[in-house]
């Protein structure tokens, strides 16, 4: 595959890219605050207007990984694969509806993470834990997977080169690439991506927009590339009888996703760093255009279906060395004129640093405030605060180029899968305790336990394969999204440990979770 | 909580958020190739329109309920 990319493509793609990632530098400066307070390097200040929380969120939520692996799904499972478009329909509506009271309660309260917020409600330290805990594991194999990403198109372009470490080889594009994401990051904080997302999707929308006008006419219009998809795949199959089939799968894969997508600590850092309330609503109304974009680059997959890019002899090397992956990277090769797959290469490229930066960002966050504030030193500065989340958010990415490098790509995969079920996990603790304040932390902990505990197993029994999990109600079958399933238990255990521990308040602990959340009431 | 009390119409109208959850997650409305739009599959087409009519029914809710509240 490397034999076929012209030197004017990687040219391309090497200027750009440099270019993007010499502004994650200057971004430091932009609106520039104390930056050895944490509120300025791990949320920008909370001063990003409705615009530029647009293109970080978007930078957030549309990672190099989506670009690559959503078209992927759809180029084998077809219109089952697309599923990520009912979920950003509902996403939005419920950002919209709940999280400018997340905001509020963070911003009024100076809370950086979920699991502040949870302990400022709760006044309970183990839960507060358990949510960050989550975060920062859930979060990790999602960095990793960004790596994935970025090794793909590097392998693409032919940029190959690696070193042995430890009997493992490592890639130094890809070593180098990290380190400068390192190096903005520690130096500029969450300006830096959010700089780079406005560069990143200009690139990402001139690709996109040349994808859907050129591809089609090239090859036949609209009708053409779904006449290429085999009928049966074009819509979702119909379930064996006695179950709610397909169907249903599909529709809680998009709910769960949806449910779980402001949860991960990336996308909630994204609106803590909204300016207001308002800020938060108006991007729920524009964020509809990155789900439409989203749409569009899922047909992509059909297109590779519709060129046959997997029959061309150019691309038998990347298509065995990639799999499926590697249908978009290929279509692209196909396609455009050798400066311009260096342009598109260079908007995934970006597109894996970005979200990146935000995730290590947003753990690093996790770390300091909720576990080393809270347990290893109590009572440290501001500034030492932040020089420990710039030193733990370099820790966290060594650690993920640690874990694509020693660990197959198929085991990131099925840990960023279970990851999405466990982030779904913390929804009772963060979404409903700002609703029910007469939940119990005793309750909300016995939830976050079953659900955890049953999650896992359901995702164990597919062997970490699959998101679906068929549970059997009296004979029936309910082929149903584990993160779905196990937060019904989750809700259901929270409510009802809550409920009988109310109906007896014991005195102590009834009085310590009152005297939390009034005060937080705006 | 919020800047701009919300009664009468104006609560009310936050109900229109529910309205693309519920179009987008009750698959049996649109899990048909025919009629296709413009070469267009229905299942795809109700989707990609479905977007845009989230995006709109969100904005109504917005303008009517909450603009000018929380800045």
């Amino acid at each position: 595959m490397s034999a076929n990319v012209s030197p004017v493509a990687i040219g391309v793609f090497l200027v750009l890219f440099l270019l993007i990632l010499s502004l994650g530098f200057f971004a430091g400066r932009f609106r520039q605050g104390n930056m050895h307070h944490l509120d300025e390097w791990g949320l920008g200040g909370r001063r990003f207007g409705p615009l530029l929380v647009w293109f970080l969120l978007g930078g957030d939520l549309y990672t190099a990984y989506t670009f690559v692996a959503l078209p992927a799904l759809m180029y084998a499972n077809g219109g089952a694969g697309f599923f990520a478009v009912p979920y950003s329909i509902v996403v939005f509506p419920l950002v919209f509806a709940v999280f400018p009271k997340v905001w509020k309660v963070c911003s009024d309260n100076g809370y950086v993470t979920a699991a502040d917020m949870v302990e400022g409600l709760f006044r309970n330290r183990t839960l507060a834990l358990m949510i960050a805990g989550t975060g920062i594991v859930a979060t990790m194999p999602y960095l990793s997977l960004q790596l994935v990403g970025l090794e793909a198109i590097f392998g693409g372009l032919g940029l190959h080169a690696s070193v042995t470490v430890l009997g493992h080889e490592m890639d130094v594009p890809l070593l180098l690439a990290f380190g400068v994401m390192a190096g903005f990051t520690y130096n500029s904080g969450l300006r830096a991506p959010a700089i780079m997302a406005i560069a990143k999707d200009i690139l990402i929308y001139t690709t996109l927009i040349a994808c859907i006008v050129i591809i089609p006419a090239k090859l036949g219009g609209y009708a053409a590339v779904f006449d290429a998809v085999p009928p049966e795949k074009l819509i979702l199959p119909p379930g064996p009888p006695n179950s709610l089939g397909p169907q249903f799968a599909y529709a809680t894969l998009a709910l769960g996703g949806a449910l779980g997508l402001f949860l991960y600590p990336h996308a909630l850092t994204g609106l803590l760093a909204a300016s207001s309330r308002d800020a938060i609503r108006r991007n729920a109304v524009y964020m509809p255009i990155y789900a439409f974009m989203l749409a569009l680059l899922l047909l992509l997959g059909f297109m590779a279906l519709a060129a046959g890019v997997r029959e061309m002899p150019e691309f038998a090397d990347g298509f065995a060395r990639f799999g499926e992956i590697y249908a978009v990277p290929a279509l692209f090769n196909y396609i455009f004129p050798p400066w311009f797959v260096g342009v598109a290469f260079a908007a995934v490229a970006i597109g894996a640093l970005v979200p990146g930066a935000i995730m290590s960002i947003a753990a690093a966050n996790l770390f300091t405030r909720n576990i080393y504030r809270a347990y290893i030193r109590p009572d440290c500065s501001e500034a030492h605060e932040t020089m420990v989340a710039k030193i733990f958010s370099l820790v966290v990415k060594a650690g993920a180029l640690g874990f694509v490098t020693f660990f197959p790509e198929t085991s990131v995969v099925q840990l960023q899968l279970i990851g999405g079920i466990w982030m779904c996990q913390t929804l009772p603790a963060v979404l409903l305790g700002l609703y029910f304040k007469w939940l119990h932390p005793t309750g909300l902990l016995a939830g976050w336990i079953a659900g955890m505990a049953a999650g896992t197993w359901m995702a164990g029994e597919t062997g970490f394969k699959a998101s679906v999990y068929n549970l059997y109600v009296f004979g029936f079958e309910i082929p149903c999204y584990s993160a779905v399933s196990a937060l019904v238990l989750n809700l259901a255990v929270t409510f009802i440990v809550s409920a009988v521990l109310r109906a007896k308040p014991a005195g102590g602990a009834l009085a310590a979770a009152k005297a939390g959340p009034e005060e937080t009431w705006g | 909580m919020s800047g701009k009390p919300g009664h009468g119409l104006r609560k009310w109208i936050n109900l229109l958020l529910l309205v693309p959850c519920v179009a987008a997650l009750w698959t049996p409305f649109y899990n048909s190739v025919e009629p296709r739009y413009f070469g267009i599959p229905f299942f795809y087409m109700w989707q990609l329109v479905w977007i845009w009519l989230g995006a709109g029914l969100t904005w109504i809710v917005y303008v009517v309920a909450w603009r000018g509240a929380d800045r």
